[in-house]
């Protein structure tokens, strides 16, 4: 028998459903499995209490046959996700302590499941990263090993990746702004999709970009992130960009059945200097597709070039703002004070020591974008853009495209601290491929679709039309049994 | 645009970050490196194009505008550094 902590989703809501485990087997075996996992990092607060009291509660509703589909499996929060009376800081230091009084809607609406929470994930510090370098709590090393070096998981949502990848949970929740599902999902193997901007609430969520941060699952494959997705959306009138539209039963809609569809391959997002085995894995996704009956179609989205761009005025801008809440007075670190200082040097010093590098400049860069003689030349000159970026992508679903092929990443995993010297936009550049599906507040997903030459994972992207994940979902079930992508990392840690 | 020490210093206190002055330089160019990437923005023919508010065509929704949720000082109190008397504690703020 499998190990039960590396069973999918599917798998184990079955055998839960068949009497053949136990929700308290499940959950001990990925709190084993985290016991062991120390040196990826992954796990920064446990709660094995928490998890094995819900997992005796959800084995009791099993029993009366109350289950639905989520109930007794054992997952991983991101530590975005506020969840109450468990350490919920974002990976910062400024929200250290921080316990919340509330939990969040997606969180709640997993607990209500009788999904069973292990433990918080670690992060790059307010999601803002794509290394997981810039957390508080250290890195999250990818259980994915080719040589000496320790490569990155992505981020942000690297802890989540990395403990799906190395099976310490069967799944975990993600947030991505500008790729921070997709682009650690590609560097781990495994499936990460982020819906369209309103599907699942941001309620309880620590807000980045409000306009841009969007909550989704990781799993070990599409299947999976079409049962957890179906959990974690719905309207809530706490979120009042939350969406109040029905929900379709997104598992049932995998057939795998693509004849017919239309799939465009945008010419824009064949970059310069790209790596061959990028443009093969690109190729070989398209021929699959085809393969499997879909039309192909060479499209053009012509603002792409200006996504990242446009992206590093809004996000930060908006981050400026959703940060100006962490001031030292009502949760988190306050900075210690010398005699004389007032409230000023209280915030000053509070933020300093609070955050970290990479947050300070994204703030000051928001500040700055935000400021009084710069807001039209770049705040609004970059909303204008976004406009651009959203029509490109109207014009070309209108043409009768029903889903879009890219590569997932510019790159595979590279190495922890390899772009220490590198300035801030060549980090930025990881996310060229994901970070318009934020922009246009389009659904996309990633799936592990082949290896590089080294044996490292490399993931394909499908973005789809708004409010279609379900369509969007069976199309990459189609290329993902197509491409049957089986492996995993081997066990070093 | 290039940002001097004094434009840095200027956004820093905007954002009330302390940084000290050594500090200013290198802060100074990583500002100067983004905003040279953000400047390609400026290629694009922005004419007539409405700056986007909203990403779904969604009309917020709308509620009677009354109190619904209250009565919980101690749980608002609960994760602060400094509370006293059912209030949040600052430094003086008055002379």
């Amino acid at each position: 028998m499998t190990e039960l902590n590396k069973l999918t989703l599917a798998e184990a809501r079955d055998k839960l459903r068949a009497g053949d485990v136990t929700s308290v087997e499940l959950t001990q075996a990925c709190l084993d499995a985290i016991e062991g996992a120390d040196a990826l990092g992954a796990f920064v607060h446990k709660t094995p209490e928490i998890a094995l009291e819900r997992a005796r509660a959800a084995d009791a509703r099993i029993a009366q046959g109350d289950a639905p589909a989520m109930c007794g499996l054992p997952i991983g929060i991101k530590d975005l996700f506020c969840t109450k009376g468990v350490d919920s800081q974002a990976a910062s230091r400024i929200l250290q302590g921080f316990k919340p009084e509330y939990e969040s809607t997606v969180s709640q609406q997993l607990l209500d499941d009788g999904a069973v929470m292990l433990g918080k994930l670690n992060m790059d510090e307010f999601a803002m990263g794509s290394s997981n370098e810039t957390s508080v709590y250290g890195n999250v090393v990818n259980p994915w090993k080719v040589d000496d070096r320790a490569l990155t998981p992505g981020g942000s949502s690297g802890g989540s990746a990395a403990a799906v990848a190395a099976d310490l949970c069967l799944a975990a929740t993600g947030t991505d702004t500008g790729g921070s599902i997709r682009q650690p999902a590609a560097f781990t193997g495994i499936t990460g999709i982020k819906p369209t901007y309103g599907r699942c609430s941001r309620w309880g969520i620590v807000a980045f970009a409000s306009s841009l941060d969007q909550a989704g699952p990781m799993t070990k494959d599409v299947r999976d992130a079409a049962i957890m997705l179906q959990a974690m959306c719905g309207h809530d009138p706490k979120d009042s960009t939350s969406a109040d539209i029905p929900v379709p039963d997104f598992e049932a809609m995998l057939t795998g059945d693509v004849k017919g569809k239309v799939i465009g391959i945008p010419r824009e997002y064949r970059m310069d200097g790209m790596p061959e085995e990028i443009e093969k894995l690109w190729a070989d996704g398209t021929a699959m597709l085809k393969d499997a009956g879909a039309e192909i179609r060479d499209i053009s989205l012509p603002h792409t070039k200006y996504a990242l761009p446009a992206y590093y005025v809004i996000a930060p801008a908006e981050a400026s703002s959703n940060l100006a809440r962490y001031d030292g007075v009502r949760y988190g670190h306050r900075a210690k004070l010398a005699q004389g200082d007032g409230i000023t040097e209280m915030y000053e010093k509070t933020r300093a020591e609070g955050f970290g590098h990479e947050v300070q400049r994204r703030v000051m860069v928001g500040t700055y974008v935000l400021s009084a003689g710069f807001y039209d030349a770049y705040y609004n000159r970059a909303r204008k853009v976004r406009t651009l970026i959203k029509r490109d992508f109207e014009q070309v679903f209108d043409s009768g495209i029903d889903a879009i092929l890219t590569p997932a990443t510019p790159s595979a995993a590279f190495g922890l601290g390899e772009m220490a010297q590198a300035d801030p936009v060549q980090m930025y550049l990881n996310d060229v491929f994901t970070v318009t599906v934020n922009l246009a507040g389009l659904p996309g997903v990633s799936l592990p679709a082949g290896l590089d030459k080294q044996g490292l994972p490399l993931g394909l992207q499908l973005i789809g039309r708004p409010w279609e994940e379900g369509d969007l979902l069976n199309t990459a079930y189609a290329l993902e049994r197509a491409a049957g992508f089986v492996a995993k990392p081997a066990k070093w840690w | 645009m290039s940002i001097d020490l004094e434009t840095a210093a200027k956004v820093a206190k905007l954002a009330r970050i302390k940084v000290e002055d050594d500090a200013l330089p290198a802060l100074a160019d990583e500002f100067n490196t983004i905003l040279g990437f953000i400047e390609q923005l400026n290629e694009v023919d922005v004419d007539g194009v409405e700056p986007m508010t909203s990403v779904t065509p969604q009309r917020l929704k709308r509620r009677e505008d009354v109190v619904t949720d209250g009565h919980m000082p101690e749980k608002i109190l609960s994760n602060a550094p400094d509370a006293r008397e059912g209030f949040f504690a600052v430094p003086k703020v008055m002379e």
